[in-house]
């Protein structure tokens, strides 16, 4: 049984009803790196964030199931809920320098959660923090807890708020694109260090990217997004062989270098977008959306 | 840098004062009114009033009085109360304390319902219980201070008379206190009689004075609680287990309260402002409330006197708002 299932999940607006996520369903097994990939739009952070419990207020779930370790997130209360994901899963977020608290020291905000939610000692959640800190390659680990996020390069910061979605030993992480807002140079080091603490503690990695060279290096597996519908899920090795849908075809035809993050995912074909339209359109009607 | 920035802000402070103080002098003796001509009985002479105006000095040129007077004030002399003939700075250091518990209550009373106004409305977004809750704030913001005063009056002095609504204490009682601090001292002194007491005098005036402060708290708070929930240091927090109430308090509350800070600051002078009215209105001997008789009496010195002193307050208190922004934010502190 995989650790994350995601059968037929639906998402849409509250206000308009408009589908963001169409029926969406994929599998992660235990320490294995899935990859979401599509162009912007398509719904890859909605997934993430449906199954971390972080939609937006605006968007709601209209049907489906997220099956984490062996538990349908869907049914349980919300406190229930966000215990469960908080033991079992992290985040590590797309924007470094938003994403730590300006007006908190490093140091709780890695702890905090292991103190308050897990029920650690203080002592020993510092300790661990100091270890991950050490393991993320930042230097004076001890001086570290003791700034503000302000201090801080967004290298520095990235690599603090991994080793803060590995400190509760989770099962899964998201990963959301979590190095289109660093400096190129910086990119591959995060990329390296994701992979590495990935395989060591044996994670498993939800990785949503627009990168599929990031894709071919890093995951075992992917689905690949439009429009909130997942158009085809391999393995990497059988999907860069040969991929089945034409849309993967021509998204692998034009993919630009890994050293070029703002490379567009286009060209695709019109007549392949056209198809795609039309088939959205009629999902749609059956759906009577 | 620390030190520069307050050196630098003592000098404006300094600045600040002598302009006001210029400006109160000329203006209350440009006005119509003689001082001495009120005060003496309705038969007195020509004679009588002139020996009196030289008597107080003001028969001589403006400035040649503003001379005398911050000479006086370099010495620690405010000059005497036409009125009661009493050192002005006996009588206003004497009224101080009065006001200063005053107004300190109602920023507290301020703070505390604003601030739970903003949370319940935070984390009670997009109910209807925030439709009342702004409905509530624009309704307490768009009456003044004085008006809640007198409909406080009405309510719980006449209606439903359970608290007092004159003075600062019941003059029956006998007080043991050295200072002018009543709710302080009886306090400290564990006389809790006493202090219920003085409480009960002071909770109407008070928060007459704190509903309008209350409702921009509340405002201003909530609306930028509301920005900040959709940070994503906020959103990584509720990955982590963590609840609503803890994310509202511990994660957005320590940004939010920044710019509401600033504002309450500039507020917190307002509501010194409204105590002249709200403290006339309550019959609460403090400054304001002597302020307004200083005026009618036309009694020169003893009005420069509070005006300077709100003065001090003011930018006292703008000094310390400043300094709290400099710990609460640690970008500053970190220069
Ligand atoms: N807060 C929100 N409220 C309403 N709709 C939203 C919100 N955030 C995103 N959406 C919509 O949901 C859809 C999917 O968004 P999502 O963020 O999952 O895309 P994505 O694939 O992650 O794109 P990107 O690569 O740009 O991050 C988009 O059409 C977007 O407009
Ligand atoms: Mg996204």
């Amino acid at each position: 049984m995989s650790f994350l299932s995601v059968k037929n999940l639906t998402l849409r607006l509250r206000d308009n009803r408009a589908p963001l996520l169409r029926d969406v369903s994929l599998e992660v097994s235990a320490g294995e790196v899935h990859g979401l990939v599509g162009e912007s739009g398509a719904g890859k952070s909605m997934i993430g964030k449906a199954v971390l419990g972080i939609l937006p207020r605006a968007v709601e779930i209209a049907g489906g199931e997220i099956w984490l370790d062996g538990v349908d997130l869907l049914t349980l209360p919300p406190a229930a809920r966000r215990k469960r994901v908080g033991g079992l899963a992290a985040l590590i977020p797309q924007d470094p320098l938003t994403a730590l608290n300006p007006s908190r020291r490093i140091g709780p905000q890695i702890t905090d959660r292991l103190v308050d939610i897990l029920g650690w000692k203080r002592t020993e959640a510092e300790a661990r923090a100091l270890d991950l800190l050490g393991e993320v390659q930042i230097n004076d680990p001890a001086r570290v807890m003791r700034q503000y996020p302000h201090e801080l390069s967004g290298g520095m910061r990235q690599r603090i708020l991994i080793a803060s979605a590995f400190a509760a030993e989770p099962k899964l992480i998201v990963a959301d694109e979590p190095t289109t807002a660093l400096d190129v140079t910086v990119q591959k080091q995060i990329l390296r260090l994701i992979a590495g603490m990935q395989a060591r503690h044996g994670t498993a990695l939800l990785f949503v990217t627009h990168d599929l060279g990031v894709v071919s290096k890093v995951c075992q597996s992917l689905s690949v997004l439009y429009a909130g519908r997942i158009l085809e899920q391999s393995t990497v090795r059988d999907f860069f062989a040969a991929p089945t849908h034409p849309y993967s075809a021509a998204l692998l035809g034009a993919t630009p270098k890994y050293t070029d993050p703002e490379g567009s995912l286009t060209p695709v074909p019109e007549a392949i977008i056209a198809r795609l339209r039309a088939e959205i359109a009629a999902y749609d009607e059956a759906h009577h959306g | 840098m620390f030190w520069q920035k307050l050196i630098a802000r003592i000098g404006t402070t300094a600045v600040t004062l002598i302009g006001v103080a210029v400006i109160v002098f000329v203006v209350i003796r440009v006005v119509p009114g003689n001082p001495v001509a009120m005060m003496l009985p309705p038969g007195a002479t020509e004679a009588d009033v002139a020996r009196l105006t030289a008597l107080y000095g003001l028969d001589k040129s403006i400035p040649a009085q503003f001379l005398i007077w911050v000479q006086g004030v370099l010495q620690g002399d405010f000059g005497t109360s036409i009125t009661t003939r009493q050192p002005v700075l006996d009588l206003v250091l004497g009224r101080l304390p009065a006001t200063l518990e005053l107004s300190i209550m109602a920023l507290v009373m301020a703070v505390i319902i604003g601030g739970i106004a903003a949370l319940t409305g935070t984390r009670l977004r997009g109910t209807k219980a925030e439709g009342a809750i702004d409905v509530a704030n624009g309704m307490a913001l768009s009456v003044p201070d004085f008006l809640w005063g007198l409909a406080l009056i009405l309510l719980f002095g006449v209606l439903v008379p359970v608290f007092h609504i004159s003075g600062r204490v019941t003059p029956s009682l006998d007080l043991p206190f050295t200072t002018g601090f009543y709710l302080f001292e009886s306090l400290f002194r564990l006389r809790f009689d006493l202090w219920a007491d003085i409480v009960s005098h002071m909770l109407m005036p008070a928060l007459a004075l704190a509903i309008p402060l209350a409702a921009i708290i509340g405002q201003l708070l909530k609306q930028s609680l509301k920005e900040t929930m959709h940070l994503d240091y906020v959103t990584l927090s509720r990955t982590k287990g963590y609840g609503e109430n803890h994310v509202i308090t511990r994660e957005a509350l320590p940004n939010a309260i920044l710019p509401t800070l600033t504002l309450v600051g500039v507020q917190f002078t307002f509501l010194i402002g409204g105590t002249v009215i709200v403290e006339r209105l309550f019959s609460y001997e403090g400054l304001g409330n002597m302020a307004i008789d200083a005026v009618i009496n036309r009694d020169l010195p003893l009005i420069q006197g509070i005006v300077i002193l709100f003065a001090v307050i003011f930018t006292a208190v703008n000094l310390v708002v400043d300094l709290l922004y400099t710990v609460l934010n640690p970008r500053l502190r970190h220069g």
